[in-house]
């Protein structure tokens, strides 16, 4: 360690805290304040709105099957990278990390371009199967997921490789089959950074914006998610609701850093 | 036999890490597979085990052709050279995971884990989880683990590579009673000649890629089929052309027919023995006798000897590796 004197280490504390505080703390706080200006009534109020029920509703389902998606793509495609060699791996281990680096406006536009019912490339023969994409649940499902893809891989391809495969391969000496060495020995040893890449991606899904906002046509009661509707509240001067809505959903997230914060030493043991 | 390898060749790219291997392994018994790192030896079991698939050629375990069987259709206990114990379970989980898979009843497999534990003296710890253990606890444990499925074969990588020197003698020890005991056929790798010689039955010495010599730890030491089968098992060196084991070497103060004459330039004293360097046309010859002789020889650095092979001395044409790669 390099030795830092008391001094410049208040100045370094400081600068952190402030940083922090300004940024995220402060801001965070108001809308907690506000939230609850004229006491617990704004948010009862707020949650016994029908639209407002729907739309956490449809973000909650939205979240829910966006992540166990990315769940079990991730694990799968985790497990290809690291275990297994095939041509073009480079190429799929970046384009895993594009959700990351491309705007989601972009992202919920691509989507709109592969598959709206007029003239998309997927879209009109999915739309005379019944299906419909864009501007329904699934298109909001799809444009979640992809944001949040890389999470869940990116949290278990370390820890994959770090454990190496001399379990496995001794797992299967002893007799085990590909499915069991999967269950018994694989699944646990990865379980910490599975359920870490879980907790980050439901928190990606439910603050989910500018994706689904492409791909929603934004009706209340139907495809408005949350985060979409506090945008429509605040626009409408609906503020004191909208703050209500978005408080709910930062309780979301810390539930989910809460959740982490919690897990995360026990993975250490 | 119990492991027949026939034809076997394995690339890796470009590289030949095994060039057309046919070994026989006996029932029952505990072989060496001994040679220099990198050689192929566990490229080799692997193979046996299935872990790696051979480009070419069979294997065959127990009369069953094997070769396109996978690792869990070969019955065979597999340790690793690093353990790979499962950090998630407590030891008696480890030891039992084997008859688990089997879907062996509960009784039985407790009573079975009980026993193995025993065997390997680690039945106070069998609540405890892998990283509350020793090197040396943990290379047991991955032991008993292997044995419990009894496996036909029992194949060991390296099994004390990475313990300190007095428990990798303990352990060798230990391996060679309870082989006395168990008696299940089982191959062992190891780079350590010293190794081989005391604990095995036979030794199958491989290098580059090619078995070079197969047979008793006698045989391998008293009739080396090549200089790098003599070279390998202990120190060896340059004489006439010949290579000879350093106290095989017999020295004198005066001229005898068909001796190499040359200076004793350096003594060197370690413990009972004294290390002799002899200056003589064909290079330097290193010689080793112990105090009491050198005393009795009365020869010292700038001494005039002659030196000769001794008599029932085993000698092979070739020029000693270490030594030329040290000259020059
Ligand atoms: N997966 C692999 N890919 C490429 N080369 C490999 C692979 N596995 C082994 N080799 C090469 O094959 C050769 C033999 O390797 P092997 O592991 O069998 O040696 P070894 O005799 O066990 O050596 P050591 O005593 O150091 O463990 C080595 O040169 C090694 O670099
Ligand atoms: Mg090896």
């Amino acid at each position: 360690m390099v030795e830092v004197s008391t001094p410049t280490k208040w100045a370094l504390r400081l600068v952190a805290v402030g940083y922090v505080f300004f940024l995220v703390a402060w801001p965070t706080g108001l809308l907690a304040t506000r939230t609850f200006e004229g006491g617990v009534s704004n948010l009862v109020e707020t949650l016994a709105d029908p639209d407002v029920q729907s739309a956490l509703a449809l973000t909650g389902r939205v979240a829910l099957l966006a992540v166990v998606i990315n769940l079990l793509f991730g694990v799968t495609i985790s497990l290809l990278l690291v275990r297994y060699e095939f041509p073009g791996k480079r190429a799929l281990s970046a384009l895993i990390d594009l959700p990351l680096s491309v705007s989601p406006v972009v992202v919920g536009l691509s989507l709109v371009l592969v598959y709206n019912s007029r003239d998309g490339w997927f879209g009109p023969s999915l739309s005379d199967a019944g299906v419909d994409v864009i501007f329904h649940t699934p298109g909001l499902v799809m444009a979640t997921t992809f944001v949040a893809l890389p999470l869940v891989i990116r949290e278990i391809v370390p820890v994959l490789t770090e454990i190496g495969d001399d379990q496995e391969q001794a797992a299967r000496s002893l007799g085990a089959n590909a499915r069991q060495t999967f269950w018994r020995i694989t699944l646990p040893s990865i379980k910490w950074a599975v359920v870490y890449g879980v907790v980050l991606a439901t928190a990606r899904s439910v603050g989910e914006f500018g994706a689904v906002k492409v791909v929603s046509n934004n009706i209340s009661g139907q495809t408005q998610t949350a985060t979409l509707m506090v945008e429509e509240k605040y626009q409408n001067f609906a503020q004191d609701q909208a703050y209500a809505i978005a408080f709910l959903l930062v309780l979301v997230s810390i539930a989910c850093l809460v959740i982490v914060a919690v897990l995360r030493p026990s993975s250490e043991k | 036999m119990s492991i027949d390898i026939t034809g076997v060749t394995k690339r890796f790219g470009d590289f030949v890490a095994l060039d057309d291997v046919n070994v026989s392994i006996p029932t029952g018994q505990l072989t060496a597979l001994l040679g220099p790192s990198g050689g192929g030896k566990s490229t080799l079991l692997r193979i046996i085990a299935g872990l790696d698939s051979a480009d070419t050629g069979s294997i065959r375990i127990e009369g069953t052709d094997a070769t396109s069987l996978p690792p869990q259709k070969r019955n065979v206990g597999f340790v690793f050279q690093h353990y790979a114990v499962f950090k998630h379970m407590s030891v008696a989980k480890n030891v039992a995971f084997g008859l688990e898979i089997r879907k062996r009843p509960k009784h039985e497999v407790t009573q079975r884990v009980e026993e193995l534990l025993g065997l390997v003296h680690l039945s106070q710890f069998a609540h405890r989880m892998p990283n509350q253990l020793s090197g040396g606890q943990r290379q047991r444990m991955a032991l008993a683990r292997a044995l419990a499925v009894e496996p036909t074969v029992l194949l060991l990588d390296e099994p004390f590579g990475a313990l300190d020197a007095k428990v990798r003698k303990e352990l060798r020890d230990w391996l060679r009673r309870l082989h006395d005991e168990v008696h299940v056929t089982t191959v062992f790798v190891t780079h350590d000649q010293e190794e081989a010689l005391e604990v095995a039955d036979e030794i199958v010495v491989i290098n580059e890629g090619r078995v070079e010599q197969i047979g008793s730890p006698e045989q391998l030491y008293d009739e080396p089929a090549n200089d790098f089968v003599m070279s390998f098992l202990g120190e060896v060196t340059t004489l006439d052309g010949r290579i000879v084991r350093p106290h095989d070497i017999e020295v004198e103060l005066a001229p005898v027919p068909g001796a190499v004459e040359g200076t004793v330039t350096r003594v060197l004293r370690v413990g009972f023995e004294v290390k002799l360097t002899v200056a003589t046309a064909g290079g330097d010859v290193t010689v080793a006798m112990t105090r009491t002789h050198l005393r009795g020889l009365g020869a010292d650095e700038g001494s005039r000897v002659w030196l000769y092979a001794a008599k029932g001395a085993v000698t092979v044409a070739g020029t000693a590796v270490k030594e030329t790669a040290v000259a020059g």
